[in-house]
């Protein structure tokens, strides 16, 4: 399935700036950078209880925000994409 | 069922793969090329000089995603793995089952119906679908009409020695009508008969390298349900060979590999100006058209077919898994003989 994760964490304190670089590179671990604060992550139930239980121990949530968005596995016809830095399609072909 | 991830081809001379957290990076001069999880790749493809750093293949390794190097020609030289593979029991059984005379002639045969049916397919469907296009379709008839009386005799042959060379004549009779099959661009494609180390014409090109992908897949299917894919049954084990894999192979070669390279030639995929002879008097394809050939490969995988022996529709990609799973059964005792994938 897919989710698809955005966040804004609070890079007032001192603490925040740590938070956010953890949190983007958790993600990371999991799927692509779509836009600065928005990661697509393909996952199955099983890697997303890991990868939800880390970003929830990682934010604050007196001060950052996190939500998920669950697109379920027919998400192909869901998503459109215009403009430019289009994310790399992981079930196409990769020839690099 | 094995869900169905993608292979990463990289081909860019010069390119540095490494690993970042759980990242596979791909990096040209330090500038980054592409980047995605590795829980999403199934292998990695190198061709040429890639490097890859040692960390990138530990990963690799652990989440079961190969790592294969091959000449930028698409020569195989070598295979990462992980250091645990397979079942132990299962290997054992299969090594015993290679030294018994009775249990290697019923697997060849049933490799060899498999081969021997497809291929006939190949030239049937092609006479149903374009006789009027096809120049000597009497030819072809007679070859499929051979086919039939091989397949027939299968049964009868009394050792593995018998079917090798039923599979000779066979292959012998198949590739002498392929060039048949060609229906565009007859001038530039065209073969005398099957050659290879080096293929010395477009076509022998392609299908040399198309069966280069093939292996490379069913290897891995082998090795994911625990199968040695050097120790085969039909193919004599020789030093570095992947016999079984090839054994495995035979069914697909003229339904996937043979058909794509017709495919491509037919409906002009592949440009005939991307092919340069070596002074060796081998025929080599450029990287826009090996590009070109791993991108139908890949698009083929993606099709699904009807599997008659699971009676449900999967995925090309996934039919080696299917075929490798039904040899474990076979191998463990679960199932009387071997079914081969046998397309309708």
């Amino acid at each position: 399935m897919l989710v698809l994760i955005s966040y804004d964490i609070s890079t007032i304190d001192a603490g925040g700036q740590k938070r956010l670089r953890r949190v983007s590179k958790e993600c990371l671990d999991y799927g692509q950078r779509v836009q600065y604060s928005v990661f697509e992550c393909e996952v199955d139930p099983t890697q997303w209880i890991f990868l939800k239980d880390k970003l929830l121990n990682t934010v604050n949530l007196k001060k950052d925000s996190i939500r998920f968005y669950m697109l379920g596995s027919d998400w192909k016809r869901k998503i459109e994409h215009y403009g430019c830095k289009k994310p790399v399609d992981l079930h196409g072909t990769l020839i690099i | 069922m094995k869900k169905l991830f993608s292979t990463l081809y990289v081909s860019t001379q010069g390119a540095y793969i490494s690993k970042e957290r759980e990242n596979i990076v791909v990096s040209l001069q330090s500038k980054e090329l592409f980047r995605a999880p590795v829980h999403l790749i199934n292998s990695v493809v190198c061709f040429g000089n890639i490097m890859c750093s040692p960390f990138l293949l530990g990963l690799c390794a652990e989440n079961n995603a190969s790592v294969s190097y091959f000449t930028e020609y698409g020569r195989f030289i070598a295979k990462v793995q992980s250091p645990v593979s397979g079942n132990v029991l299962l290997r054992k059984q299969q090594y015993k089952y290679s030294d018994d005379g009775k249990f290697c002639l019923e697997t060849a045969q049933s490799v060899l119906l498999g081969k021997l049916s497809n291929s006939r397919t190949v030239i049937n469907r092609a006479l149903r679908d374009h006789e009027d296009k096809i120049s000597d379709s009497d030819k072809l008839k007679q070859v499929s009409d051979g086919l039939r009386r091989a397949i027939a005799n299968v049964f009868n042959a009394e050792n593995v020695d018998v079917l090798r060379g039923m599979e000779g004549d066979a292959a012998v009779a198949y590739f002498s009508v392929f060039n048949k099959l060609i229906l565009n661009h007859k001038e530039e494609f065209f073969m005398p008969g099957r050659n290879r180390r080096p293929p010395k014409d477009r076509v022998n090109c392609l299908l040399s390298f198309v069966y280069t992908l093939l292996v490379h897949d069913v290897s891995s299917a082998l090795e994911g349900v625990g199968l040695d894919p050097q120790v085969g049954f039909l193919h004599k084990d020789r030093p570095g060979r992947p016999s079984l894999s090839l054994d495995i192979m035979e069914e697909f070669r003229s339904v996937i590999a043979d058909r794509l390279v017709l495919t491509l030639i037919n409906l002009s995929q592949v440009n005939a100006n991307g092919f340069s002879e070596s002074p060796s008097g081998g025929v080599i394809m450029d990287d826009e058209n090996r590009k070109i050939v791993i991108d139908a490969y890949r698009k083929r995988k993606e099709e699904e077919i009807f599997h008659p022996f699971f009676k449900e529709n999967i995925h090309i990609g996934l039919l080696y898994h299917a075929q490798a799973l039904l040899f474990a059964r076979y191998i463990r005792g679960d199932i009387d003989a071997y079914p081969p994938f046998i397309w309708k």
